[in-house]
């Protein structure tokens, strides 16, 4: 993995975030090595392994790119697992082998320009008519959006403004309707793809419907839960690049001891949030539950993320600040992570549920 | 404290307000995103006599208080951080002739600065000196009425567009305090500039490297006397880091200020996302760090002003505290527009990726905490 993710993927990062182009040769390396079925059964082609190695692979990725990591991570993660967890035999035989090989890239839609946070709220809309559902509406920020062969889309079934009115779809991207937007211009992860994916009129048989109808916010939820090891694993991976960096042009200069002293609470701060975060990770596979520990995790290792690639930056000084320095990159990438799949605010509304219920 | 602005610099601020409302705001995206200088700020600020303010009256100027100068780096930065550096470097760029220029060199060198004809600019950093000039390279030799400057500067403001540049170089070479300070006009002194294209933030502003290939320099633009080059530049840092302060102070309100109304407006779960606590706390967290920060920031310019002996101190304390708070209050602000906060269609990744450079220039944080602590120890 390490070699992988230091020989393949690491040379490409700068240049990835400068022509804004997405990394074709790391992802498909990674999905050579089977990074893409990391978490689904061997039976369907997977590698079979556990969220905590998941955590892992994604951190070793997000440390030479988190570009790479964040595709992979999304893919993986809240763009398969959904069917994993809640697919029928048939659903499963049909998608996973296809998601493990890297034949299709999978993605999550979820969010729309009305509905973020308050994801309940969403908007588009799946009526029934003929032998499936016909789906209508615009979901904004969807990674990968343009690459995957494969949206897990969420539509309202039901009523208006409710949790339960929501029911979870596969959406295949070449279903007619299914059209790509804007591609949104971010601060970071400029090898990411983001934007919007429209849906006009897009019919989806019922055997692509994920789950009962009505389920579809339990699927979101649950998915996020395990999903936020994952953005936990690209922080940690960001952070560990920052502390590496740090050290390495510290060991090649004068030594000062407010810089020493930085430099040990970063490795400290790191330290802490990698343990958080592999401790949801083995609450996710050992079968306990851990959607505290894992929005715990997620906060704690994104803000340190944040913080980390920040203090790394004025380490290095005016030419860290400069394009296609390392250290100006983390600082950008890892804004993002603050925010998506649950913003640290929804992560604190979470934490605080679970604890006062 | 309470800071009283005389009615001319209030006037002054009002002025900068409405022309960067209606003129500079509606650039900076677009400066940003091209990477360019913003030849046609400069001019309005020329035209309305805004480089004028560092300069006194007697210069051809409109001002010279540090604390002016405050007031209009913090209204420009308010919407464009790249655009408050045009001012801030030219009162970073003219503190040495004001500081250490005779009254024949402030006469004759301040005037054509003064009317916005020229934007000034100061090379101190060099690669491998970045916080430690005593460690420069380049060097001046005198040959008769002349000296010839040979050597490179690294991340220079406005190297490649200034007019006037004040260079520092080793005048003794056996001395490494041996540094004097001189005035290059372009005309008479001409030197090389490169532009580094890309960088984090302050996209527009062009970041230089400049290279002097004996370069001749008249002795009369020699600023006060051979080796005093250091305490010059000591002395213009004391003074400018203020200005610095006040960019940041106003990169977080023109963020906060973008934030505020945004969460206002944005409903979730029904309601505003202002009404939620959690939301709210952060509110009154950003305000009151932009609060402690105005204060400090006007309190050192004040102390500029007034030649106060603890200016050092202070100038540096503003520094500090305002761009680690302007650093930490964009984060925020981009945190509460969420996912919207990450794209280039709304300001405030662009104002959080210009206050990272606050933290940097003009002394590191590292470098005002030594300042700071040297002058509680002494």
């Amino acid at each position: 993995m390490r070699q992988l993710a230091q020989g393949t993927v690491l040379p490409l990062a700068a240049e990835v975030d400068r022509q804004h182009r997405f990394p074709e040769e790391a992802v498909r390396a990674a999905s050579e090595a089977g990074l893409l079925g990391i978490l689904i059964p061997r039976e369907y082609g997977g590698a079979g392994l556990d969220a905590l190695a998941f955590a892992i692979c994604i951190e070793e990725l997000a440390q030479a790119c988190a570009s790479t990591s964040v595709i992979v991570d999304v893919h993986t993660s809240v763009g398969s697992e959904p069917i994993l967890l809640f697919g029928t035999p048939e659903q499963k035989q049909k998608w996973l082998p296809r998601l493990a090989s890297g034949e299709l890239l999978g993605a999550f839609a979820l969010t729309e320009p009305a509905a973020g946070s308050d994801a309940a709220s969403l908007q588009t809309s799946a009526r029934r008519g003929g032998d499936g559902y016909v789906l209508n509406g615009t979901k904004v920020f969807i990674t990968n959006i343009g690459r995957a062969g494969m949206y897990v889309v969420f539509a309202r079934t039901g009523e208006p403004g409710k949790a339960g009115g929501i029911s979870a779809f596969l959406v295949p991207a070449e279903t007619p309707g299914v059209r790509v937007g804007q591609i949104f211009k971010k601060m970071g992860l400029h090898g990411s793809p983001t934007g919007e994916l429209v849906l006009e009129d897009v019919e989806v048989p019922v055997e692509n419907r994920l789950a009962d109808e009505g389920q579809g916010f339990v699927v979101a939820m649950r998915a996020l839960d395990s999903g936020r090891i994952g953005i936990s694993g690209q922080a940690l991976g960001i952070a560990q690049a920052a502390v590496d960096e740090s050290r390495a042009l510290l060991r090649g200069r004068g030594r000062e001891q407010g810089d020493d002293f930085l430099l040990a609470d970063m490795a400290t701060r790191l330290e802490s949030a990698r343990l958080l975060a592999y401790h949801a990770a083995w609450l996710c596979s050992s079968g306990r539950p851990f959607t505290r520990e894992a929005s715990m995790a997620k906060l704690h290792c994104t803000d340190t993320a944040m913080q980390l690639a920040l203090d790394a930056l004025q380490l290095a000084g005016e030419e860290g600040a400069v394009s296609g320095s390392p250290f100006e990159r983390h600082v950008r990438d890892a804004k993002a992570l603050q925010i998506y799949e649950g913003s640290n605010q929804v992560q604190r509304m979470v934490i605080a549920r679970e604890m006062l219920r | 404290m309470d800071f009283e602005f005389s009615e001319e610099q209030v006037a002054i601020r009002d002025t900068i307000r409405e022309l960067v409302q209606d003129r500079v705001a509606p650039r900076a995206a677009e400066i940003d995103a091209k990477a360019e200088y913003p030849k046609d700020i400069e001019k309005l600020f020329a035209d309305n006599g805004i480089l004028g303010i560092p300069f006194p009256e007697q210069y051809g100027g409109i001002s010279g208080s540090s604390v002016t100068i405050c007031m209009g780096v913090e209204e420009i930065a308010k919407a464009c951080a790249t655009s408050s550096l045009i001012l801030a470097v030219q009162a970073l760029g003219s503190y040495p002739i004001l500081v250490a220029g005779s009254e024949e060199q402030k006469k004759r060198l301040c005037p054509p600065l003064a009317s916005g004809e020229k934007v000034a600019a100061y090379a101190l950093s060099e690669t491998g000196s970045g916080s430690d000039a005593a460690a420069m390279k380049t060097r001046a030799k005198r040959h008769g009425n002349e000296y010839v400057l040979n050597g490179t500067k690294q991340f220079i403001t406005a190297g490649s567009v200034a007019g006037t540049l004040v260079v520092f170089a080793q005048t003794d070479p056996d001395d490494h305090h041996g540094i004097s300070a001189f005035v290059l006009e372009r005309e008479t002194s001409p030197w090389q500039a490169s532009k580094l294209e890309h960088k984090l933030g302050i996209r527009g502003s062009p970041t230089a490297q400049l290279v002097f290939e004996d370069v001749k320099v008249p002795v009369a633009n020699r600023l006060g006397d051979e080796g005093a080059g250091f305490k010059i530049a000591l002395a213009v840092l004391d003074r400018s880091r203020p200005g610095i302060g006040a960019q940041a102070l106003g990169i977080a309100e023109g963020a906060f200020d973008y934030a505020l109304q945004y969460v206002k407006e944005r409903q979730q779960f029904g309601q505003a996302v202002a009404t939620f606590q959690g939301i709210q706390f952060m509110l009154a967290d950003i305000a009151t760090q932009i609060e402690a920060a105005r204060h400090l920031v006007y309190r050192a310019a004040t102390k500029v002003d007034a030649k106060a002996p603890d200016l050092t101190k202070i100038a540096a304390m503003a520094k500090l505290f305002a761009s680690d708070m302007a650093m930490k209050v964009t984060t925020d602000c981009v945190q509460l527009l969420g996912g919207y906060g990450y794209i280039s269609d709304y300001p405030v990744e662009r104002m959080m990726r210009d206050a990272k450079i606050t933290q940097i220039y003009e002394g590191t944080n590292q470098i005002q905490r030594v300042v700071i602590a040297r002058s509680l120890l002494r």
